[in-house]
């Protein structure tokens, strides 16, 4: 987190800022403020004791200051009232570096996606969609296991994820999901490759090798594109956990559009009629799982609203929106097929990082830990909770 | 250790033993250890009785040989964080005890507060209300005459526990009081480090404790989000994630955890942990009984979010005050739930991409 100036710590604590209390509230009797202390608190009353005084606070108020999740028209949530330790963040924020993640989590679903393709391709008398989609899964897939590893701390002890099968961890079983997809991907790819090269031996082109290592790849498609969801959904940050069911959809819906996109893009239009269809879906998937994300999860969605994350999230909605209707419309022509499938990628790939960004952001601020938790032992209290 | 066994739980759900979240006697044995494994060993962190000395920390520092950090976990640099006496700042790779200090401060309704010398307790002129020395009301009658006088004396007294309490006093018309606590690994019952970690680097001890084995983590990270205390944490420069032990080595040679030895005051206890969450049920009561209603106990209820702490409070506030969630949840008990619908979202994925070749040929 950023740390507080002194200065500016005296005047306006980290908490205050973030928690954008409503005026009213600042000009009521010190001891009748909304919040826990005077309730849950017998006898309480205690404010930390280098909050702001009244005056400060409005003269911060008038000075233009920011209310979280009241910008940009967006769907807002009720002001919060919390505590917290100096404003200082509860949960630590994920140590995964950014681009490396964010792009595995768009070229993992990007391959999964175009595997299946490929491997229907296969079958369905495609030849030119098939070689499109094995070189992007092989790609997408061995290109992700670099950015994995590289994200390592130590990336010499790599092979250490293969020790243990953990179902507890999303990262064991997505790194037994990913060790044979990129493997068998990342072979039909080099097998589709080696058709155009004359001194590689007979049996190597021959076809049924590079089905069988498609196919292989295709099983693994699906989990691929799906589990990197779960990794993020399965932490204690705010904005990841809480939607954990949606977000799988969201990002094989993604997958969708962007493996469908790129596959479209680069395969003649008379080729490539599965891959739009299968683009168009998954852009539909993915926009209307993202609209449940960043709406049905009250405080623990404004992340996806506000500041870099809300900004990113935006464009993607633009992209995806727009590439969809461009490949259902103009799909059939090379040019068309082409631009909205550029749309759709980047419209999958920006929706990996701005929810990567919004989950960062909702580690850092303490509120998003305090307030839902403040809530759920509230609703329980009520006994209208389990 | 049980690696295949508890597969099951994770994917369906179904979870009769609760082996991913709830209550779970016999943590150990469940980890796989014989059933003569040693007791489950743990803290009791009394924070009614930290006087912020941070021998704890150094403690800590000195036997794990821990690198320096400053406030925001920037190693090799020694940084102030411009809030009270908290230099630490929060638990990380580098600072496995880490002393909060929150300062705080209410407003006395007095009907005339003054500003003179206070009343010495000893003279007995301002004590009838058993004022400990430093209240401000001038006379025995005012104070009686005035409810809210006698609620803050009644209060003031409790939390002194005796004539005379540090860590309140009043000036003026306002009553400062220090609140500090000793924070640590809580070595839950159901710890989200150690069900997230894909690589077995961490480990349940037989002791019950949770331990990283830095030759086997080969940094992925995915612990540091997993926590929902946000203790542990990977140490810039080394790659690595690193956090408090409770000593393992010292208890597999029959010592007390660092910390707990040098604490001078017994606010942090070491023990077998049935045997500290007796001890913290009397002190609660005690405290109750003296009035302090704003003592509770933190971690200590098995029916919580990780199935109860191995590292649990006693705190004077609300713990997100003192930096810890109030409710905090093992983000696995969700898994199963997460699972269900990254299957039914991969199956929709490969529905999608197949149904695109039936048809017509366009």
């Amino acid at each position: 987190m950023t740390r507080p100036d002194p200065e500016v710590a005296q005047a306006d604590t980290p908490e205050m800022r973030t928690s954008g209390r409503p005026a009213e509230a600042l000009d009521a009797p010190l001891d009748h403020r909304p919040g826990t202390s005077g309730v849950a608190t017998p006898g309480g009353g205690w404010r930390r004791a280098d909050g702001p005084t009244r005056g400060q606070q409005r003269r911060k108020r008038k000075g233009g200051g920011r209310r979280g999740g009241a910008r940009d028209g967006d769907p807002t949530v009720e002001d919060a009232e919390f505590q917290s330790y100096y404003g200082r963040q509860i949960v630590k924020s994920a140590v995964w570096k950014t681009p490396d993640v964010p792009l595995y989590l768009f070229l993992g679903g990007a391959a999964g996606s175009s595997a299946v393709l490929g491997a229907a391709a296969e079958f369905s008398d495609r030849p030119a969609l098939a070689r499109t989609a094995h070189l992007i899964a092989g790609g997408g897939a061995v290109a992700s296991v670099g950015f994995l590893i590289h994200d390592l701390g130590r990336p010499e002890r790599f092979l250490h994820m293969l020790r243990v099968f953990k179902p507890t961890s999303p990262l064991s079983v997505g790194s037994y999901i990913l060790s044979p997809f990129s493997a068998l991907t990342g072979a039909a790819a080099a097998l589709t490759l080696a058709e155009r090269v004359d001194r590689v031996p007979g049996w190597v082109k021959a076809p049924w090798l590079r089905r069988t290592a498609g196919v292989g790849g295709a099983v693994f498609g699906g989990p691929m594109a799906a589990y990197t969801a779960v990794l993020l959904a399965n932490t204690a940050t705010p904005s990841w956990h809480e939607p954990g069911n949606q977000l799988p959809f969201v990002f094989t819906g993604s997958g969708l559009a962007a493996g469908g996109g790129l596959c479209m893009a680069f395969t003649p239009v008379d080729q490539a009629g599965p891959a739009r269809k299968a683009a168009v879906v998954g852009a539909a998937v993915e926009l209307a799982a993202m609209h449940k994300v960043e709406n049905d999860h009250g405080i623990v969605s404004e992340p996806f609203h506000i500041g870099r994350a809300g900004k990113l999230l935006r464009i993607a909605k633009a992209c995806t929106a727009a590439g969809a209707v461009g490949a259902a419309v103009l799909g059939g022509k090379r040019w068309g097929a082409v631009a909205s499938g550029a749309l759709l990628a980047a419209g999958s790939a920006l929706t990996r990082f701005g929810v990567f960004d919004a989950g960062m952001a909702s580690s850092k601020d303490p509120k998003y830990v305090v307030v839902p938790q403040r809530e759920r032992l509230a609703a329980r209290a009520a006994g209208t909770q389990t | 250790m049980s690696q295949f066994s508890s597969a099951s739980p994770a994917f369906t759900g179904h979870d009769p033993e609760n082996r991913l979240y709830g209550p779970l006697p016999d943590v150990t044995g469940e980890a796989g250890y014989e059933p003569d494994h040693p007791a489950r060993v743990g803290f009791f962190t009394d924070t009614s009785v930290c006087i912020g000395c941070k021998a704890c920390e150094v403690a800590c520092k000195e036997w794990n040989t821990l690198p320096m950090d400053d406030a925001d976990g920037t190693r090799d640099a020694l940084g102030l964080s411009g809030m009270s006496y908290d230099n630490t700042g929060m638990l990380g790779a580098n600072s496995w005890r880490h002393v909060a200090f929150v300062e705080q401060s209410r407003s006395v309704d007095l009907p005339m507060p003054s500003m003179g010398v206070p009343a010495a307790p000893d003279q007995g002129v301002g004590s009838a209300g058993g004022c400990g020395g430093s209240c401000g009301s001038e006379s025995p009658a005012h104070g009686n005459a005035d409810g809210t006088t006698i609620d803050q004396h009644s209060v003031l007294n409790a939390q002194a526990l005796s004539s005379f309490d540090p860590q309140t006093a009043q000036s003026g018309d306002r009553e400062i009081r220090w609140l500090m606590s000793s924070d640590v690994c809580k070595h839950c019952t159901h710890a989200g480090c150690l069900d997230v970690c894909p690589t077995g680097a961490l480990f349940r001890t037989e002791f019950g404790t949770v331990v990283v084995q830095d030759d086997i983590c080969n940094g992925c990270g995915y612990c540091v989000p997993a926590c929902p205390y946000g203790v542990i944490d990977q140490r810039k420069g080394d790659g690595r994630v690193f956090k408090c032990t409770m000593c393992y080595d010292r208890l597999t040679d029959g010592l007390q955890p660092a910390c707990a030895t040098a604490c001078p005051t017994q606010s942090i206890q070491f023990g077998d942990l049935d045997e500290l969450q007796a001890r913290a049920d009397a002190r609660l009561a005690t405290l109750t009984e003296q009035g302090v209603t704003t003592a509770r106990l933190y971690g200590r209820d098995t029916d919580d979010g990780v199935g109860g702490a191995g590292a649990f409070f006693l705190l004077l506030d609300e713990p997100e005050v003192y930096g810890l969630p109030p409710d905090p949840v093992v983000t696995t008990r969700d898994l199963p739930s997460m699972w269900r619908h990254a299957a039914g979202a991969a199956a929709m994925l490969v529905g999608v991409a197949l149904s695109g070749f039936l048809g017509r040929r366009r």
